[in-house]
């Protein structure tokens, strides 16, 4: 294996309900090896557990399907692999749901699609208890048994391992449920190169290469602060696509004649994003240190990406669980000038007042003006005195759903029984919503990766 | 780029204490300054903690903000709004990175605020003042 050959990962999606036009573009306005797409975020995981209870065909990106009938016969004729989170808690109906689309549209090339499986722990959480695995949330210290009857979902974090050997066995396209992000960017380069899995340094490169892609066009002028005003194009923004060469350095790219900038500060805003200690980005592959990166630009829209170094894997999974809090809702009014900020406040005192005078009982009333203090509180200092309107906007929450749903009922008749110059209700009643919470937890990973399975379908 | 700002920093603490000894018109003061004019940033969370990835906009006043937005300062930026701070240093980007432990209000989905992920609590950051030598606030404003 050459040093200088290099591979193409493409990013596609960076959450589930991201551009739709990205994958297709990736595949069609040049040259990529891989297109890597991440679906899950923190909470997805129980959503699609519910859809899966009450349809045992459903629990996956439903999104995912008609695009790879979109995208399919560029695919076998590219020979691009896809490697995807898209399968949720069900990822081999997402693969028959691929199989079905494949045939639809007559697919003339074989097509073989690889499963991945054994991140659900659903089904093991009370033999893991048994056993003394306690899944203490990482946060707070407190026991799964607390809250034992209100969980929703539970899934490891798997790594890149799965999709090596699917990779391996010549799948075409690789369906996981739970695998982190990076692992979907690890994968493929450690299959193309051969890697050692205890290679740390290369696994620190490839899983900051999978960071820096995996939230889509955040790295490649989406949501760039710097010189925003600069960044054109981004009616057809480029999503960023890693090249990687066997000593593990990398450039991240776009294609040519897309929007949007591939720059050194469009690279560290995408690195800083959701980043704890620096010296430590855990995954279940290895670590790696972010201190150590180094960025060049190496060119129009090209950074090259070099230095990385890591270190070895912990004993234990990250699993994602998904559970029952309670119910929340949030309801909006709009009051314009003169005294808008005045009228609002007013307002917020009647509406608290009726709220007590009922009885109703909340965990937390939160109230936030829009245009004044709702992202930046009391640093935005007070408002000016000719504030053109402001949004009225009231959040509550509580363990039962009768004083959430009142509260709902509580938000019109401000209109009529309130301070004047108020608008902004067409809407109608606000929604009452289920509180779906999230209990980070540690596993063994002995008691996770025996189970992780790999099924190959042919079409 | 360390070295320089070695350099700097008495030189402009020497200008200050010329300025206070003779009061002449042509020591410049530092000013104070927001941080928007020296730096970009992106922020993010994890459970009920929001970070802040604060970028020098120019590789040698990374040091002035390693300097001048220390931890104790960041705290009594956001107080009231978090309950408390790690900052960690990354030279090789030029960037500071800062948790604010207890600022999304629970997190998540829990979390009633616009901002339930944190993802301005960046700009919030940027409103911070710091004090800085004049050249170098009017090189940053222009």
């Amino acid at each position: 294996m050459k040093n200088g050959r290099v591979v193409r990962v493409a990013s596609g999606q960076g959450f589930w309900g991201d551009w739709l036009e990205a994958p297709v573009r990736q595949v069609r306005d040049g040259h990529v090896d891989y297109l890597m797409m991440d679906y899950l975020a923190e909470v997805t995981m129980s959503i699609m557990q519910k859809q899966k209870s009450r349809n045992p065909e459903a629990g996956y990106a439903r999104d995912f399907v008609p695009l790879m009938e979109r995208i399919l016969p560029d695919i076998a004729d590219k020979g691009v692999r896809v490697v995807t989170n898209a399968g949720g808690v069900n990822p081999r109906g997402c693969a028959e749901a691929v199989v079905e689309a494949a045939r639809r549209i007559k697919l003339s090339r074989k097509l073989r699609i690889a499963v991945v499986s054994g991140d659900d722990m659903m089904g093991r959480l009370d033999d893991l208890i048994a056993r003394g695995h306690p899944l203490k949330d990482m946060e707070t210290g407190r026991p799964l048994a607390s809250i034992r009857d209100k969980v929703l979902s539970a899934n490891a974090y798997l790594g890149m391992r799965p999709i090596v050997e699917a990779l391996r066995r010549g799948a075409d396209i690789v369906i996981t449920g739970r695998v982190t992000d990076t692992g979907l960017t690890l994968g493929p380069l450690f299959h193309e190169f051969g890697w050692d899995f205890e290679d740390w340094d290369k696994v620190a490169a490839g899983t900051v290469a999978g960071h820096i892609i995996e939230c889509g066009a955040q790295s490649s002028g989406g949501n760039l602060l710097k010189d925003w005003r600069k960044v054109r194009g981004l009616e057809n923004p480029g999503f960023p696509i890693v090249e990687a060469t066997a000593d593990g350095n990398f450039v991240i790219t776009k294609h040519p004649k897309t929007g949007g900038v591939v720059n050194v500060a469009s690279v560290t805003e995408q690195l800083v994003y959701e980043m704890g200690d620096p010296h430590t980005y855990i995954t279940p592959d290895g670590t790696a240190d972010f201190t150590s990166i180094q960025l060049q630009q190496a060119g129009k829209d090209k950074v090259k990406v070099s230095g990385i170094t890591g270190g070895p894997k912990t004993p234990f999974l990250k699993v994602s669980i998904a559970w029952f809090y309670g119910y929340k809702a949030v309801g909006t009014l709009v009051y314009s000038w003169p005294e808008a900020y005045e009228k609002a406040r007013a307002a917020d005192k009647i509406l608290r007042g009726r709220l007590k005078a009922l009885g109703l009982e909340f965990e937390q009333i939160l109230t936030e003006y829009v245009g004044v203090d709702a992202t930046h509180g009391t640093l935005a200092g007070a408002p000016p005195a000719d504030l053109a309107e402001v949004q009225l906007r009231v959040g509550v929450r509580a363990r039962e759903k009768a004083p959430v749903e009142r509260f709902t009922r509580e938000i019109a008749p401000l209109v009529l029984t309130g301070p004047p110059s108020v608008t902004g209700f067409a809407g109608g009643r606000p929604q009452v919503e289920e509180i779906v919470a999230y209990w980070p937890a540690l596993v063994d990973r002995n008691e996770i990766e025996p189970q992780v399975r790999v099924d190959l379908l042919e079409v | 780029m360390t070295m320089a700002t070695r350099r700097k920093a008495p030189k402009a603490k020497a200008a200050r204490s010329r300025a206070k000894a003779t009061a002449r018109p042509s020591a410049r003061p530092p000013v104070r300054l927001q941080l928007r004019w020296l730096a970009h940033a992106r922020s993010g969370d994890k459970g009920d903690t929001a970070n802040v990835g604060l970028i020098a906009l120019k590789p040698e006043w990374y040091p002035i903000l390693v300097k001048e937005v220390t931890r104790a300062r960041v705290s009594r930026h956001f107080k009231g709004m978090v309950t408390g701070v790690d900052r960690f240093e990354l030279p090789n980007l030029n960037a500071l990175n800062f948790l604010l432990h207890g600022a999304l209000d629970g997190g998540g989905t829990i979390s009633l605020k616009t901002d339930a992920q944190g993802k301005v609590y960046s700009t919030a950051l940027l409103r911070m003042e710091i004090s800085v030598p004049g050249a170098i606030a009017r090189e940053a404003m222009r």
